[in-house]
């Protein structure tokens, strides 16, 4: 099962590599990371997708708090909480109908072309792993790709709940 | 007034003297060359220097495993620091605690593929507790700080400390200021059980007709074994230990049922596959214990106490987890048993002894004596060796078979007095370890039971021996082979001995002199004893016991593969 899980840790050297180290020497498993300094530049926030069933999971989150960098990490798959993927893509649009293709597909998905080249557009879309997945099939249904780059999931709680010092 | 700047390399030495350091194992090179400097202009603490910096890890692991001090290695960068990597992994698969000081090029080379480079704080990622790079002149006192914390703390592991060459040499300074009190808010191990946890344990317990206590190296490493022991007979429980918690409960106590796991006594691992509740105290049910864990103990209801929530659950599920420290765990246990007023339920208990004291008879540890004029048992040498030591000794083992004859022949009085590389299994550990212990107690008798095969691991240690004048006392159990390996040969691949003998093997007599003590050969057993007495009586020479025993000796009890908890091979062939 998929799982998304958020880490706040120390922003030292090497917590980013003891955390993708500890997933590699484990054999768990990492579908995306994102990491980035949080308002506070003292901590980092760690997205991280991964699969697996429950005794893995539990096994994750206990090794990753276990980690001496970390400060707190939370599985927020089973509670409310919000999802967000950004993609950038190029791809091709070398007619008028494809060029009006893409665009339209693109305003269905809430997506904005960004960049357009002689023969290429570029869109940002931004949305869950679901909607970003669907977005390229569909794309990729009308015309080429011809670069595709994902950032990964980002995910916070919704309501009350926070990830804090 | 200005201040007093001192170089890093100084701090570095105040930093180990602020933290009550009495001795640093190391070995010196380029990068770490200002802290020797500042290390020979101080006398706070002694520095030991080791023939290979492998046995400096070992040597401060067994100084740690003797006294509960958190042992310092330094090293220099390069091939010094990789050369700890084995004793790095040694003590953090046993919960050591241990500062490992690396020397590093200088901050403006690191990435050049610089002389003498690598990357020690990679190498050592998974094998470490943390690892620190320090990167201002400034830092390093409190970096120290908190590795010696962070050692130490929770489950306790080896902490590295990488120092770049620039922020040692004399033409950088600093202030010096140290917070030996650390405070972390990334790091706060739990130390209490939660009270709910402690109620359900006790309810359990207390409702238990089978009850086991399962106790591992957590017990040793926190102390706990006098309460341990007062709650093993407060239960009336039988009480088994892991190959680290040797110690844990005396070897003698009538409640201890032997070691349990691959060459543990049969009621050991009998009364765990029926008993119908095991607490387990400071133990991680290791695969060498649990043999199967698909068949591990079905009908068992699991209280499982650690320090490390990792460890829980991870290969056996627990049913009332309690993550503490075991000493304090066990206390609120004890509280908890008083407070319910906890009387025993005799009559169960009567039962369950008597179906344990049958296994007992058994008698799965022992073995055939030798023939006339037959070579000596690998198993007689430890029990002799156990007589004229009066028990007293800390046994300090390498790996192989004669570790298992030692765990098995040798009952334990007291925790600490068996030092043994169990979770990793380190062949060369022996040696140094003994040197560490010895280094800390030099009034004690101090073993290294060993192999032909482990003391060639470390046996460039004997100069460092007589260096430091640590008289240990080398009982090598020398069968011509490397024992373990044969016997898996010999059960598993068809008695193909494929690489498992060496031709050629020194003499060790010889070698023992030639560093500059004893050497001693025992090749009958109508010498064994009287030549045992002698070694043990020398005080001030380490003397080398090069005694040929019977090298088709297996190590039995053996759990056989796949199979349940108490599925054992007792002798060639036959099962329980
Ligand atoms: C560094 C290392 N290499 C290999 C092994 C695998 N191994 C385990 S026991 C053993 C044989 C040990 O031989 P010896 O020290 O002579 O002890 P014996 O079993 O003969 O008593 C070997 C090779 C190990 N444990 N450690
Ligand atoms: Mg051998």
């Amino acid at each position: 099962m998929r799982r998304i899980l958020a880490i706040l840790l120390e922003n030292e050297p090497g917590s980013l590599s003891r955390i993708v180290g500890l997933f590699s020497q484990r054999a768990f498993n990492i579908e995306s990371l994102t990491v980035a300094p949080t308002e506070d530049n003292t901590l980092s926030r760690i997205t991280i997708a991964t699969r697996g069933d429950d005794k893995i999971l539990e096994q994750i989150l206990k090794q990753v708090n276990k980690l001496i960098d970390v400060i707190k990490v939370t599985d927020l798959t089973d509670r409310k909480h919000v999802e967000r993927e950004l993609l950038l893509i190029k791809v091709l649009a070398m007619n008028d109908k494809s060029r009006t293709e893409v665009k339209r597909i693109t305003d269905i998905f809430r997506g904005s072309i960004i960049d357009i080249g002689k023969q290429i557009y570029t869109i940002q879309l931004t949305g869950d792993a679901d909607k970003i997945n669907a977005f390229i099939e569909t794309l990729n249904n009308e015309t080429e790709i011809i670069e595709s780059a994902r950032s990964g999931c980002v995910g916070i709680a919704r309501g009350e709940k926070a990830l804090r010092v | 007034m200005t201040k007093q700047l001192f170089t890093g390399a100084e701090m570095v030495v105040k930093a180990l003297t602020a933290l009550d350091v009495k001795y640093v194992f190391g070995y010196p090179g380029g990068s770490v060359l200002d802290i020797y400097d500042a290390i020979f202009q101080q006398d706070d603490f002694e520095h030991i220097l080791v023939r290979h910096e492998q046995a400096a890890t070992h040597m401060a692991d067994g100084y740690t495993r003797a006294t509960g001090e958190v042992g310092v290695v330094l090293a220099t960068s390069g091939p010094g620091a990789t050369n700890c990597v084995t004793g790095i992994a040694t003590a953090y698969m046993d919960s050591i605690p241990m500062v490992v000081l690396a020397g590093q090029v200088a901050t403006t080379l690191i990435g050049d593929d610089a002389f003498q480079e690598t990357d020690i704080i990679g190498c050592s990622r998974p094998i470490v507790k943390h690892s620190f790079n320090c990167r201002n002149l400034e830092d390093i006192p409190n970096v120290i700080a908190k590795a010696f914390y962070i050692a130490k703390s929770g489950r306790p592991g080896p902490v590295v400390v990488e120092l770049p060459k620039d922020l040692l040499i004399p033409q950088n300074k600093g202030e010096f200021s140290i917070n030996t009190n650390v405070e972390m808010r990334s790091y706060n191990p739990t130390a209490k059980g939660h009270p709910k946890q402690i109620k359900k344990a006790v309810k359990i317990i207390s409702e238990a007709k089978k009850l086991v206590v399962y106790s591992g190296g957590g017990i040793v490493l926190s102390d706990a074994s006098k309460l341990l022991t007062k709650l093993v007979e407060t239960l009336k429980a039988p009480c088994t230990n892991t190959l680290m918690g040797l110690g844990g409960i005396s070897g003698t106590h009538e409640n201890f049922i032997g070691m349990l796991g691959m060459h543990g006594s049969l009621e050991a691992n009998k009364s765990m596959a029926n008993a119908d509740v095991i607490l387990a105290l400071g133990a991680r049910f290791d695969d060498r214990v649990t043999n199967n864990v698909k068949k591990f103990c079905p009908n068992a209801t699991i209280i499982h106490v650690d320090i490390d929530p990792t460890s829980i659950s991870k290969t056996i599920n627990a049913h009332v987890p309690i993550v503490g420290l075991v000493d304090i765990v066990i206390k609120q246990l004890l509280d908890e048993l008083k407070e319910t007023n906890f009387e025993p339920n005799e009559e169960a208990l009567s039962q369950w002894w008597d179906q344990i004291n049958q296994w007992r008879a058994v008698k799965s540890i022992s073995y055939v004596p030798e023939a006339e004029g037959a070579k000596i048992k690998p198993q007689h040498v430890v029990e002799s060796m156990y007589r004229i030591t009066n028990g007293e000794a800390y046994v300090c083992s390498d790996v192989g078979q004669h570790q298992m004859f030692a765990a098995q022949y040798y009952p334990f009085a007291k925790p600490r007095q068996w030092i043994n590389s169990g979770g990793l299994g380190t062949m060369g550990f022996g040696l140094p370890a003994a040197m560490g212990v010895k280094l800390a107690f030099p009034e004690s008798h101090v073993i290294c039971i060993t192999g032909d095969g482990s003391i060639q691991m470390n046996i460039q240690e004997l100069s460092t021996c007589l260096q430091y004048n640590l008289p240990v006392v080398i009982v090598s159990l020398n069968n011509r082979s490397l024992g373990m390996v044969r016997q898996w040969q010999d059960m598993i691949y068809g008695g193909r001995h494929s690489s498992s003998y060496m031709e050629s093997l020194p003499d060790f007599v010889k070698v023992a002199e030639a560093y500059g003590h004893v050497g001693i050969q025992i090749n009958e057993l109508s010498e064994l004893d009287t030549k045992l007495e002698e070694a043990f009586s020398i005080k001030n020479k380490l003397v080398f016991l090069d005694i040929l025993v019977d090298e088709k000796e297996h190590v039995y009890p053996m759990q056989i593969r796949h199979g349940a908890v108490d599925e054992m091979w007792i002798k060639k062939g036959e099962k329980a």
